[in-house]
């Protein structure tokens, strides 16, 4: 009896490796595969195309883009124009890789209930933002888009932004101490302020490499300090803004990747 | 190593890191002196007691 | 009170999970003091109460249960497992609520005009509706069937003694910051893993738990083999552990503040994402779904798989090519094109795997194909393959890259993902469903037979109704972005194509509202079964035979 129960035993903890065995192979069939495929594209600094143009998001810009994220815009509109004709003839450039490096995540997008906003930036007006995403529909009747009339008048909440702008210069954005420090000025001068906005357009120009790379001006109309709709048109108006297309060779061989 | 270097790794020696995955799963599974084990697997639901039934040791 | 807690009578897991209670407590209310944000202050307090709540169940349930033995092991737990069927129900019809409403806003957009209320607009209800239909209803029900498979297939009670209930409850607090932070605007806009970075860590500590205890359970089996349902259960939960640990890397802005910012950017912020994104398909409405195909059919109808053999090489190729195919939603964007060749190849492999395994599920039915006409259980368990042969066949032809360049961004993703989800997901759990509740309450059958007919046919002709107005609101919405007029320009402007949808969105929200239905009959019926009740022609038919009528 003894006997026979030990020898049942030893099978039995034969069989209890077995489920660590099982498991240890299933995280091995699993990581394997996605460390192959996703590994490469860390060794892509160059995977990031040689194009001129791009700087991170000022205060008001980054401020806009939360509003974005938080309000779920990515949910209908893409921000990644493929190359098909079509797409190219209705949104514009094809969006390249650089043109997301400081998006931390990605705005791509997986579905266009709405249009693409890539290049967004600069084809409407601010009154016509404003008056779009307070009332869609007045604009376009047939449109199915939600009203964002709450935007409207509602102070932009700043008060971590340097938090967060330290977090990503942390994470590789090359946001300057400096610009960190002028963060809440920054972002009252872009919204029309009276402030010093040489001072708060140089660095942001100095990255992207020409001048005249932000937008200033009173996004939503009204005097005050910045409201949502102020930080979230500032955002539009700068998408798919930045590179200099002219300076960029499609046929370069470290861009035919 | 570069991307090109990582790049081509991924997609020469992960096509036969798949395929030796696949040929092990597939010895595996048609093992002839495995069949008997999986013969007994396959009854395991079948085999339990009748519905109804939650005293799994008494 | 000394006798009470003396030493045998306390139990360790029990003090465990209040020693994590109270951790979290005091967390929480340090969070909700020094919140920076009012969202993080409300998801502070949220935790403080739930734990509050936690402490005094514990409490309640340790003094309750002081003169019985405590996780007897000559039972199996089913507690949990009841507590899990009615989680299903309640999440199910909540997720499937807001996809009905978000389905009508995008048909008659004033009809939910709230102009000062954000948390109505679709942005923020979209991801609540995934997330409820994804994670609560599906996730419920992969740790419901999962601890009621591995406790009848490894004959032995659940391991962990309070511990899987802190999984269940744990879980489903998980479930409910999420879906309160997407009303609020807290996202990380990933989607299917928009929870912020305090939900996530929660989330992690009860999926390790769960992990634990299913482990633990396998090790204590009183089988040698371990059936294969198990296997998908196991790489399910391992998967997603791997996949949420990496897809959530964050820092976040304030440790007092909701939001976070993800380590990765562009590009390889995509590809992991998606990398994510199409494994939680794989894996969780995948991998977990099929294990409880390859448990509840076999046991439904009393016999054992088709082939053994095909399930294992199933399992093994199924988990290894699906953890390639997640670049195929990046085709034609900035991702570099091998990664995107790599995508598609391996997505058109899978349809391999995939089809086996519905072959594997269909042919354990022959010699017993008179079970489809007979039980509408089986019926409905059989047709979840079949839909999960369509989705799985449909899958690889949208991933080759030229026709994906038509059919991505449009509604066709969305109607492929609802035949998988509706049709797979939903009706496989179905299936799992009408049989757990029969068995966990010990019903030698269902309240009614009936019932289960009207949902199986009423869900049918929604799932139909569903993914063929999405098929044609998708190819032609696809086809008018494309369309060049005779002198070479594009012919239609993008709100042209939005106006063209509108009947297709009609017809899809009515089959939403159909698909909803059924599971409101299902939820009816299963109350009635779990109360034992006996529809009243049965009891008509018992008095007509006074045979079997106890005199009175």
């Amino acid at each position: 009896m003894a006997t026979r129960q030990s020898k049942l035993f030893n099978k039995h903890k034969l069989f209890e490796k077995h489920t660590f065995i099982l498991l240890i192979g299933i995280l091995v069939v699993v990581a394997i595969g996605g460390l192959i495929e996703i590994v490469p594209l860390f060794y892509l600094k160059n995977t990031i195309e040689k194009v001129e143009g791009m700087r991170p998001y000022t205060p008001l810009e980054l401020a806009g883009q939360n509003i974005y994220v938080r309000e779920g815009c990515n949910v209908c509109h893409s921000q990644m124009i493929r190359p098909l004709r079509d797409e190219v003839e209705r949104y514009g450039h094809y969006s390249l890789a650089a043109e997301s490096m400081y998006d931390h995540p990605f705005q791509w997008g997986s579905k266009r209930t709405g249009p693409d906003l890539a290049r967004v930036g600069g084809k409407y007006s601010d009154d016509w933002h404003k008056d779009h995403l307070i009332n869609p529909r007045a604009l376009v009747p047939e449109s199915i888009m939600p009203p964002y009339a709450f935007l409207a008048g509602r102070p932009v909440d700043l008060s971590t932004i340097q938090d967060q702008m330290r977090t990503l210069q942390f994470e590789g954005v090359p946001y300057t101490t400096p610009m960190i420090d002028s963060a809440l000025d920054d972002a009252a001068a872009q919204a029309g302020g009276d402030y010093d906005i040489d001072a708060m357009r140089k660095p942001y120009d100095v990255i992207a490499g020409r001048a005249g790379s932000v937008p200033v001006r009173n996004f939503d109309g009204e005097t005050g300090e910045p409201t949502e709709l102020d930080a979230l048109i500032a955002y539009l108006q700068m998408l798919g803004t930045l590179v200099d297309f002219k300076t960029y060779e499609a046929d370069d061989l470290s861009n035919q990747r | 190593m570069t991307y090109e270097g990582w790049s081509s790794f991924a997609q020469t020696w992960g096509t036969l890191y798949f395929t030796a995955i696949f040929i092990c799963a597939l010895v595996y599974a048609l093992w002839p002196r495995n069949g008997q084990g999986f013969r007994r697997a396959a009854q395991l639901p079948i085999t339990e007691k009748d519905n109804g039934d939650d005293r799994p040791l008494a | 009170m000394a006798a009470a807690f003396s030493r045998e009578r306390v139990d360790g897991s029990a003090v465990a999970v209040g020693m994590v209670m109270l951790i979290v407590l005091v967390l929480a209310l340090a969070g909700a003091a020094n919140a920076v944000d009012p969202a993080f202050r409300t998801h502070s307090f949220m935790f403080a109460i739930a734990a509050t709540l936690g402490l005094g169940g514990l409490l309640t349930w340790h003094e309750l249960s002081e003169r019985q033995p405590r996780f007897d092991r000559t039972y199996y737990e089913e507690g949990i497992v009841k507590a899990g069927i009615a989680a299903t129900m309640f999440w199910g019809i909540a997720g499937f609520v807001v996809g009905l409403i978000i389905a009508l806003q995008l048909t008659f957009p004033n009809l939910f005009y709230f102009p000062e209320l954000g948390w109505t607009n679709f942005g923020r209800l979209r991801p609540l509706h995934t997330s409820a239909v994804i994670f609560a209803f599906g996730g419920n029900a992969l740790i419901a069937t999962s601890f009621y498979v591995v406790q009848r297939t490894c004959r032995t009670r659940l391991v962990g003694g309070i511990w899987p209930w802190f999984v269940f409850w744990g879980y489903n607090l998980f479930i409910v910051i999420a879906a309160t932070g997407y009303l609020m605007g807290v996202t990380q806009s990933k989607e299917y893993a928009e929870p912020e970075w305090y939900a996530d860590i929660w989330l992690t500590i009860v999926w390790v738990t769960y992990l634990a205890v299913f482990v633990g359970t396998i090790l204590r089996r009183k089988e040698p083999h371990i059936y294969v349902a198990n296997w998908f259960y196991l790489a399910f939960i391992v998967t997603i552990a791997l996949l949420h640990l990496v897809n959530n890397l964050s820092i976040p802005v304030s440790f007092a503040g909701s939001k976070s910012i993800s380590v990765f950017s562009g590009v390889q912020s995509a590809l992991i994402q998606w990398w994510y994104g199409h494994n939680a398909v794989g894996f969780f409405l995948t991998a977990g779904f099929l294990a409880i195909m390859y448990y509840f059919i076999p046991k439904r109808i009393d016999r054992p798989v088709w082939s053994y053999r095909l399930s294992i090489v199933h399992f093994w190729s199924l988990i290894f090519i699906y953890i390639w195919a997640g670049p195929h939603h990046l085709h034609y964007t900035a991702l570099p094109q091998w990664a995107q060749t790599l995508g598609m190849t391996f997505s058109i492999m899978l349809w391999m795997p995939s089809w086996g395994g519905m072959i594997n599920g269909l042919m354990t039915l022959s010699g017993a194909w008179d079970k489809l006409r007979t039980d509408p259980v089986v019926r409905m368990l059989v047709v979840s393959v079949a839909f999960y042969g369509m989705a799985t066949f449909e899958g690889p032809v949208m991933s080759v890259r030229e026709v994906n360049a038509l059919s991505h961004y449009t509604d066709w993703g969305i109607g492929h993902v609802h035949s998988g989800a509706l049709g797979w997901v939903g009706f496989v759990t179905f299936g799992a469903l009408y049989c757990m509740t029969q068995w966990v309450w010990k019903r030698n059958r269902l309240y009614s037979n009936a019932l289960v007919e009207w949902h199986f046919w009423i869900a049918t002709i929604g799932i139909v109704l569903y993914i063929t107005s999405m098929w044609v609101s998708g190819i032609m919405e696809g086809l008018m972005w494309r369309a060049y007029n005779q002198f070479g320009f594009l012919e239609y402007s993008f709100i042209e194509t939005v106006s063209a949808k509108h009947i297709s969105y009609i017809i899809r929200a009515l089959g939403g509202g159909l698909y909803l239905t059924g599971a409101l009959i299902m939820v009816y019926n299963l109350v009635r079964t779990a109360r034992g009740d006996v529809p009243a022609e049965e009891r008509r038919k018992l008095r007509a035979s006074p045979a079997v009528q106890p005199a009175e």
